[in-house]
């Protein structure tokens, strides 16, 4: 009597079916709209006559979305590579004693706080072979300067990382910051009476201890790049040619622009089940550790 | 996160490395700031400095023509009304999608942390792997969605779309945070017979003031800081500063003048910027709690 008097009261299960209801109409039910669109002939008008895996087909053969693909693991690598190795140089910088702590903090996370598409404007004037960094060099006396990689179809994709990089090394610097503040005092004390150099001390015992921090970070970064688009509008426009084309713009440009829904479709879930494959060993281990 | 670092940490021995230490610290610096001050400078530069080209040089008469033109009669391929529309428009969409998502997440967050169920991992499994869900796979459903209530391309729409995308990410920080308030307190609020919705809003709300300012800063930023959602759902009348500035920066005539897209792009980031600054503990805070999600 007493329990059921409660469950009258304090019904949190009421709020938790309506939340997940909407997660699972715009989340999980429209995954499998767009999963079944990706099985039909829909061009303009959506037309829901299963044709198979065609548009598999049509899509991994066509040219434009495997240069995306392409580009994303180059740029999915080198940024998330730069990134960590940036930030985690930076965190451990920080983490020594210095002056200034905060100050040097607040100018390595602003740019968190910037859009990536202002941060793709701005990379984009800065690095534009006339009026940039290039110009500006050769008008100082140095003719030859170059560095157009703005403009140079295979190095253009470098750029991009530049300004990611830029983007979200000071959140993996925090993040990893943050961890380091936790390590035990004991364990530095030890280090030290063991006399051990403070490289190794970091690749051998602070960071292995670290891994799950530096998991999520990893994890953070690789939605990133899956999710890449706004950089790449700001800054390239995918080009020179399609030379920085991205699978997220590939995908919003033949919903919207090109109006190609069944290929678009095919495109998202494509996209969907790299991510997915990507994250399941980290969804494996977080969901173990609960049970 | 900003207490001091403990006394064990020792400090870099040799002088020489200190000093390789710092020389590090300053290179990294200018180059987070280089971007910014360049973009800063050249917005303050009449149209003759623009043209002799020396992007690195200080204003010689430094003048606010280009952000009086960015502001209210830069062109943006539909009309001549500058980033001025844009900005208004983003702050009546950051608003209350701000305020409805990260209320709407605290009370989802609370009821999941209350909510004892052999379904509760199978349910946060689901919520988790939604934050990464790519948004091309829900796109055009959602378009599908909305236009049949007739909210596609409306102002309506476009909040809707940004609470429901970003009510996962809220309600998993704040289930979190819920997940260490100790369970007595809403024991006893319940003992005492008050509702689930009761209890929320007069005992737990109260205490969540830290946790509040941190997710409201997080989702700010994000919303303000998005271009694919304001570019695909909110309509002509509404696009976000963000459109209004790319339209801006690759319309025809822009190209003339890039002291003015550099005004309008430094305006378009001030908001946020004011935001980063003013709560800079709150969102090295946000930064941390959002990392280690679940």
């Amino acid at each position: 009597m007493r329990t059921w008097l409660h469950r009258q009261t304090f019904r949190p299960d009421i709020t938790v079916v309506v939340f997940f209801g909407v997660v699972a109409v715009f989340f999980y039910g429209s995954i499998l709209w767009t999963g079944y669109m990706s099985l039909t002939r829909s061009t303009l008008i959506p037309n829901y006559n299963f044709a198979g895996f065609d548009q598999y087909i049509r899509l991994f053969t066509n040219q434009r979305w495997l240069v995306s693909c392409l580009n994303m693991v180059i740029f999915g690598v080198l940024y998330i590579v730069g990134t960590l190795a940036f930030g985690t140089l930076l965190s451990v910088f920080a983490d020594r004693r210095i002056r200034a702590e905060s100050l040097f903090r607040t100018i390595f996370l602003y740019p968190l706080a910037v859009s990536l598409i202002v941060t793709g404007l701005s990379w984009r004037w800065v690095l534009d072979p006339v009026n940039g960094l290039q110009g500006l060099v050769r008008g100082m006396g140095w003719e030859s300067f170059t560095f157009d990689w703005l403009t140079d179809p295979d190095r253009a994709i470098y750029t991009l990382v530049i300004a990611g990089i830029w983007h979200s090394a000071g959140l993996i610097m925090v993040i990893i910051l943050a961890g380091l503040r936790g390590v035990d005092d004991d364990l530095w004390k030890a280090i030290r009476m063991e006399g051990i150099p403070l490289w190794r001390a970091y690749l051998q015992v602070i960071f292995p201890g670290m891994r799950p921090v530096v998991t999520s970070c990893v994890v953070l970064l690789m939605s990133d790049v899956i999710r890449g688009y706004d950089l790449v509008i700001a800054m390239t426009k995918g080009g020179p040619g399609i030379a920085t084309e991205m699978p997220a713009k590939f995908a919003v440009d033949y919903y919207f622009a090109r109006v190609n829904l069944g290929l678009a479709s095919a495109a998202s879930i494509s996209m969907l089940v790299l991510s997915l494959l990507l994250l399941a060993p980290y969804f494996y281990s977080e969901f173990r550790r609960r049970m | 996160m900003t207490r001091s670092p403990p006394f064990e940490r020792p400090v870099f021995g040799p002088r020489a490395a200190r000093f390789g230490l710092y020389a590090f610290l300053f290179v990294s610096a200018a180059f987070f700031l280089l971007p910014l001050l360049l973009v800063i400078s050249n917005s303050l530069k009449p149209m003759e400095e623009i043209r002799q080209g020396n992007l690195l040089a200080f204003p010689v008469k430094p003048t606010f023509d280009a952000w009086v033109t960015a502001w209210k009669s830069a062109c943006t391929g539909l009309d001549c009304g500058g980033v001025r529309p844009g900005l208004w428009n983003s702050v009546k969409i950051t608003v209350p999608a701000v305020v409805i998502s990260t209320l709407a997440g605290a009370l989802n967050g609370y009821a999941l942390a209350q909510w004892k169920s052999r379904h509760a991992n199978l349910i946060m499994l689901l919520v988790m792997v939604g934050l990464f869900i790519p948004y091309q796979a829900m796109l055009y459903p959602t378009v599908k969605i909305l236009s049949s209530f007739g909210l596609f391309r409306t102002y309506c729409g476009i909040i809707l779309v940004h609470v429901v995308y970003g009510l996962p990410y809220t309600t998993l920080l704040f289930r979190n945070f819920y997940v260490g308030v100790p369970e007595e307190i809403s024991r006893a609020a319940r003992m005492e017979g008050a509702s689930f919705f009761r209890t929320f809003r007069s005992v737990i709300l109260p205490l969540s003031t830290n946790i509040l300012v941190v997710v409201a800063i997080l989702q700010f930023t994000g919303i303000w800081n998005d271009y694919l959602l304001g570019l695909i759902f909110a309509g002509n009348d509404n696009l976000p500063m963000t459109v209004q500035l790319t339209n801006i920066v690759n319309n025809a005539r822009g190209s003339a003048s890039p002291n003015v897209n550099m005004a309008a792009a430094v305006i378009t980031a001030i908001p946020t910027l004011i935001v980063y600054f003013l709560s800079g503990r709150y969102f090295v805070r946000g930064i941390a709690a959002g990392a280690v999600k679940g």
